[in-house]
């Protein structure tokens, strides 16, 4: 009881502390809305202007047909060029494709002889390389066929292939990065406030007057964790609920409380960590530099940038460990596909336990060097 | 010593000098004349404008308002300041604080020799010279840092007189210094001055006592200057026995209102009622021995005082009773109860004041004691009545509402002390309560604690550095290098050792107790002999100033640089970012930014069950990219797996696909795709549609006849990055974005440091230029930078398999162009912002955002448009981009670069230049 009594006294000290503290707050506020707000219209569409030069080699309808075809905003107006001109540009990373006509192409293609076209691609550029590829394939043969069309029947299979996206149909980026947003939002802050209070009772000396009054350092560690997780917690739930889904008219799939409750768990797990690491590092600066080497990896290997199963074996396994890995399939389940408790059960247990490990090791470390930082 | 002069030719005159910090007025209108040749002494309590005035007397800062000249000459004016600030020593505030703590003395001493230009034969003279008469020669290996107070102020004295200044300004010399030290430190300032009597010197100091042997003081209070003249001449005047008590009459009315003197009552105590008593107390940190064997009772309401210098131990004794430390060894009992950090009854037995002010500044005055009383459980009703007394009891009815850090200091050590009092607890310890604090509050706090003692039989236990309030204490302990010289009441003391005063006895023990004093009692001897070598420097003092003023020079440059090295070699948290962080990084996001969508988990819902519809499913399971898993069973199936992302796309083949394919008829395949990661999804699809197109082709071939597969055929070909992996793509890419950002943060503390720490003044007060000074700090990190290069090079080629098919010459001189560069924007970022956390929040959004979002990192700029698409094709690692990849992917050599490498050269002079165009030479 007086244990509890202790524990909710000290939080409300950390909210006190948080509240008048400035900048700190207008680093929650920036990063829940504004952050959030251009991480999700700021990715651009994949194939945006794309830089194309056509080496026109026939000189034909078909050809200028072909070169017709590319328009913004898709690609630039592409570029005329000569085959000598081609390797400097590419070199040079003037254009990324370039679209190589041979001669007497259209009379080949009346001739059915089945001519081929020469598509050079600076695979250096990767976000462009594939998709433009598939695209200009598309169109080319589009013109192709209709052309042909219009001089002898068509002689193809007639299967069409109808491509749907589930959760978000015409694949609109801003709801993914919105969201993704949001999930690293409450991985690095949830690190930077508790750390960043630890840190702050050290510099300021005050840690030592918690250290002589009859409170325990558990309860110190239980208060800052709680205090600090509410906020984050009640941030999220803001965020999500008039920056993505006001704001970004994101429209989201699963249930907002079931994605709550993964997100205490994860803020247990991390704020943990943050102590952990407010134990490691001596001053702020430190403190910041410890927390790049950690939140970098992060946020990279969790799957929220880039998907998880295209990284290299151990890597994948490694990240199991991170509880951000887990937060970011919660997050993405529940909130683009919709997902109950029967299809994240996982994810969650997965974070209770790393949280509770996280939790005892740096409470065991917090106890043990609790007396040095006085 | 103290005779009475008539001030000669004055060495500084101010004029109407006002300086304020925000709303803050440091100096008021202040006039004052220093005269020559003579030992003048700034004498006041903390916080009155000692340091700010002599600051602006040493030109480390820039003057707002009013006029000063020195040594002849406008402050004001840069010329001037050029011209006289070889022949200028300021000696800052703060043990060592223009020292660098990892640099030996000898290294300190050479770095600042060579600022001032001289050779290497006179550096070394002057060296042996100074600290053969100071005592340091014995300890010319030991890093700055760990040397004793007195020992650093002695080095901090050496570094300011290895160019044979003619003004010397120290900044409260001997704050924190025990009294032998002290003493021995004026003697060493005495047989200077001796030696070269032209020169004028300039004492700030808080100790009243200490002022007694200056040839002149000026007293000062809240920016103005309250009297001038010799210490007899102000004691005559205000007809006082010492000259703190000359000090308090010289205050104005208001604030001496209601102040009498201390009168200290006797103790009333039973000497076998105990309340801490500690036997043989020990703390070992490694090797060091902070605290060895100490002693002492001390019986219930007695005032009980600790007196020793900074680092002596005090703390450290006052910590390990309060449970804070564990003891390495001995025993420690308050109230007969041993000492238990687990014990939480003791704790509200005890209240606690640290060193430095250590409230919750955030939360009001009552809110501080509101929380403390809770938290020592003091009953819920009762809090609001507790809080009360305090606040009636200590005067803090008009700050009730106020945040700490907007009150007066001496309102501030009363919060503290009433925060410790909130649980009436019978035993105080207070840790240097009193530094800081002016001679009337300070009695105003002596009050206060007299009548805890005396009225509610409080305990208290104390510790201070000023003598007389050591004398106040009923009994003391003096304390040295860990150890407890004697303990008894002051008085006694004095009487055991047969001296004068208090601090003479202290100094008595002191020379007794050995140890470092011995070691420096040696040097004394050293000195004896030394001293005609000392006279001959002053013989020549045509010599002193040799290139002073020349605008640029090498040496001075690589003075810095070598410094920062040797700073850098023995930082390692530093050298650990720099180096293993990058390559960390590097495996990060060489395998994080992918493009790459392999491995795909899909499954079919094949409602055809034909050997056409099984074959067009095979037709996806033969791809490299999609692993196929079980089928699906219906709708409800697919909806279900695809939620829980165990597939990433499903394919619904409809009944009847093979029979109406066979008869011509209009099928439709569907496929969905997990539109969760759009990036994804849309590679996704390109591989589905490319899988089916291929599918038709060649089953059109098979029934319409061989070669009839359409009509042309798009060959795609993947140059530079023929298997389209990420990797070689990323690789390239994600070395210079590391050689911008860690470079770049690095760079940026490093300048930010110093200023943080205060060594930042020597770029004020000495002649380096402030190109020198950024040039200097740049190069070892542009050459750290390069072996960084290097090691990810080597991982690039090794760990990662990405070959170099270009000139890596070529490389190698972009990288370190692109270096400079990337250090540059660190010193850019250090030169307007003044806490560390800040220069790395703005070294990273002006590195890392515009580098990832803008350079073409990812999207290439060809495709941005806007103020984006500018930034992106200024931005120098836009080009380092294009370089790294066109020599690792695309083969280039030198001739193919020139066009990239003109813009990068050109952002060298842009950056550096605006660097050092907003770097100040003078504090502001």
């Amino acid at each position: 009881m007086r244990k509890l009594k202790n524990i909710l006294r000290l939080g409300r000290k950390e909210l006190w502390s948080l509240w008048r503290d400035p900048m700190m707050l207008l680093l929650i506020l920036y990063v829940f809305t504004v952050s959030v707000y251009t991480a999700a219209t700021a990715l651009p569409e994949t194939l945006h202007n794309a830089a194309i030069a056509i080496v026109d080699e026939d000189q034909s309808p078909l050809s200028a047909r072909i070169a017709s075809a590319f328009y913004p905003p898709e690609f630039q107006h592409p570029r005329m060029i000569t085959v000598g001109e081609m390797d400097a540009g590419m070199d040079r990373g003037d254009f990324t494709f370039a679209l190589n006509i041979p001669p007497d192409f259209q009379r080949d293609v009346l001739a059915g002889r089945n001519p081929e076209i020469q598509l050079n691609i600076d695979a250096t550029r990767m976000s462009q390389a594939f998709t433009g590829n598939g695209y200009i394939q598309q169109m080319a043969m589009g013109e192709i066929s209709e052309f042909v069309q219009r001089h002898r029947a068509a002689q193809a299979l007639p299967v069409e292939l109808a491509l749907r996206a589930r959760f978000n149909p015409t694949l609109e980026k801003s709801w993914f990065g919105g969201i993704a947003e949001i999930i690293n939002t409450v991985a690095m802050l949830s690190i930077i406030l508790t750390g960043a209070a630890l840190i702050r009772e050290r510099e300021h000396g005050t840690i030592e007057h918690l250290l002589v009054m009859p409170v325990t350092p558990g309860e110190i560690m239980i208060s800052k964790i709680w205090s600090m997780s509410l906020v984050v917690l009640l941030a999220t739930g803001l965020s999500l609920n008039f920056v993505i889904r006001g704001l970004l008219q994101v429209p989201i799939e699963g249930s907002i409380p079931l994605f709550l409750v993964g997100v205490v768990l994860c803020l247990f797990a991390m704020t943990s960590l943050g102590i952990y690491m407010a134990t490691l590092a001596r001053t702020m600066p430190q403190f910041g530099l410890l927390l790049m080497l950690t939140l970098m990896p992060m946020n990279m290997l969790s799957g929220g940038a880039t998907p998880r199963e295209s990284m290299p074996e151990v890597v994948q396994n490694l990240m199991l460990i991170a509880p951000t890995t887990h937060f970011v399939e919660i997050g993405q389940s529940i909130l683009f596909r919709g997902a109950g408790l029967d299809a994240v059960w996982k994810p969650f247990l997965a974070l209770a336990v790393i949280g509770t490990v996280l939790f005892i090791l740096s409470f065991r470390r917090f106890r043990k060097t609790i007396g040095q930082m006085a | 010593m103290a005779s009475a002069q008539a001030p000669g030719p004055a060495a500084a005159r101010v004029r109407q000098l006002t300086l304020h910090y925000g709303n803050m007025r440091a100096l008021d209108a202040l006039d004052l004349e220093v005269p020559a040749g003579c030992m003048v002494g700034l004498i006041g309590p903390d916080g009155v404008g000692k340091s700010s005035l002599m600051s602006l007397l040493a030109g480390a800062r820039a003057i707002q308002d009013g006029r000063i000249e020195v040594l002849g000459g406008d402050m004001a004016d840069k010329r001037h300041r050029d011209a006289v600030c070889p022949r200028i020593a300021y000696m800052p505030q703060g043990l060592g604080k223009n020292l660098y703590p990892t640099l030996s003395v000898e290294e300190n001493l050479q770095f600042f020799a060579r600022l001032f230009g001289h050779g290497a034969a006179e550096r070394r003279r002057r060296i042996d010279d100074l600290t053969r008469s100071t005592g340091l020669h014995a300890f010319l290996d030991r890093p700055a840092g760990k040397l004793s107070g007195g020992m650093k102020q002695k080095l901090g004295l050496c570094c300011a007189l290895i160019h044979d200044p003619d003004f010397l300004l120290l900044d409260e010399p001997t704050t924190g210094v025990d009294p032998l030290a002290r003493a021995q430190f004026w003697d060493l300032i005495d047989r200077i001055r001796g030696e070269r009597s032209g020169m004028s010197v300039i004492v700030a100091t808080a100790y009243m006592d200490e002022a007694q042997r200056f040839d002149w003081l000026v007293a000062m209070d809240d920016g103005r200057v309250l009297a001038t003249g010799t210490p007899p001449d102000i004691l005559a005047r205000t007809r006082s026995a010492s000259l703190e008590e000359a000090f308090i009459r010289l205050l104005p009315e208001d604030k001496t209102r209601g102040h009498t003197p201390v009168v200290i009552p006797p103790l009333e105590t039973h000497a076998d009622d105990i309340a801490i008593e500690a036997r043989g107390l020990t703390m070992r940190f490694g090797d060091f021995t902070a605290v060895d064997h100490v002693s002492f009772r001390i019986r219930r309401g007695e005032i009980f005082g600790f007196l020793g210098s900074n680092g002596c131990g005090k703390s450290t004794t006052m910590k390990m009773l309060t449970g804070l430390l564990p003891a390495s060894e001995g025993q420690a009992w308050l109230f007969g109860h041993e000492v238990n950090p687990k014990d939480i009854d003791t704790r509200r037995r005890v209240g606690y004041m640290s060193q430095a002010f250590s409230l919750y500044g955030e939360l009001t005055v009552r809110q501080n004691l509101e929380l403390h009383a809770q938290l020592f459980h003091v009953p819920d009703e009762a809090v609001a009545g507790r809080v009360d007394e305090m606040v009636e009891r200590f005067g803090l009815r008009q700050v009730l509402e106020r945040l700490p850090d907007a009150i007066p200091l001496g309102m501030r050590q009363r919060l503290s002390l009433a925060v410790a009092m909130v649980h009436k607890p019978e035993l105080l310890i207070l840790d240097e309560p009193t530094s800081g604090v002016d001679p009337v509050a300070r009695d105003n706090f002596w009050h206060l604690l007299v009548e805890l003692s005396r009225r509610d039989k409080v305990t208290i236990f104390i510790s201070t550095h000023f003598m007389n309030e050591a004398e106040r204490c009923d009994r003391m302990s003096m304390m040295h290098a860990g150890k407890v010289l004697d303990s008894d009441a002051p008085a006694r003391l004095v009487e055991k050792r047969g001296a004068r005063s208090l601090e003479e006895a202290f100094i008595g023990y002191l020379v007794e107790a050995g140890g470092e004093a011995q070691a420096e009692a040696a040097a004394e001897q050293d000195l004896a002999q030394a001293a005609p070598v000392a006279h001959g420097t002053a013989d020549i003092p045509q010599q002193a100033h040799p290139a002073g003023h020349r605008a640029f020079s090498l040496q001075r440059l690589f003075s810095y640089c070598w410094r920062e090295t040797l700073e850098l070699q023995r930082d390692p948290v530093r050298a650990t970012l720099a180096l293993a962080g990058s390559l960390l990084l590097m495996l990060v996001m060489g395998f994080g930014i992918t493009m790459d969508v392999e491995d795909l988990r899909y499954a079919v819902l094949d409602r055809d069950q034909t050997t056409l519809s099984q074959n067009y499913s095979l037709s996806l399971a033969g791809s490299r990219y999609f692993i196929e898993q079980p089928p699906l069973a219906d709708y409800e199936d697919l909806d279900r797996r695809m939620r829980r992302g165990e597939i990433a796309l499903a394919i619904e083949i409809p009944s009847g696909f093979g029979r109406n394919l066979l008869r011509g008829r209009q099928v439709e395949v569907g496929a969905w795709i997990d539109g969760s990661m759009p990036q994804r999804a849309e590679t996704v699809q390109g591989y589905v549609q490319g899988i089916h197109q291929h599918w038709l082709q060649e089953k059109a071939g098979e029934q319409f006849g061989t070669g009839a597969g359409g009509p042309a055929t798009i060959e795609s070909r993947y140059r530079y990055n023929p298997d389209i992996e990420s990797l070689r793509a990323m690789v390239p890419a994600v070395m210079p974005l590391l050689l911008l950002m860690l470079p770049a943060m690095l760079t940026a503390l490093a300048v930010v440091r110093e200023k943080e720490l205060g060594s930042i003044i020597n770029l004020y007060v000495t002649p380096v230029t402030r190109t020198e000074f950024l040039l200097g700090k740049q190069l070892p990190y542009v050459l750290l930078a390069m072996v960084n290069f290097f090691c990810m090079s080597l991982m690039a080629v090794t760990v990662f398999g990405v070959p170099v098919t270009g000139s890596y010459l070529a490389l190698t001189l972009a990288m370190a162009v692109f270096c400079v560069v990337s250090t540059g924007m660190g010193l850019l970022a250090s030169t307007i912002t003044r806490s560390q956390i800040a220069a790395m929040f703005i070294a990273m959004i002006g590195t890392m955002l515009p580098a990832m979002q803008l350079a073409g990192l990812i999207n290439p700029v060809s495709s941005m448009e806007g103020a984006g698409r500018v930034m992106g094709e200024i931005y120098p690692a836009t080009h380092m981009f294009t370089i790294s990849r066109g020599v690792f992917s695309k083969a280039l050599e030198f001739a193919d670069l020139h066009g990239t490498m003109l813009p990068l050269l050109a952002a060298v002079p842009v950056i550096l230049g605006a660097a050092i165009a907003l770097l100040k030479k003078q504090e502001r």
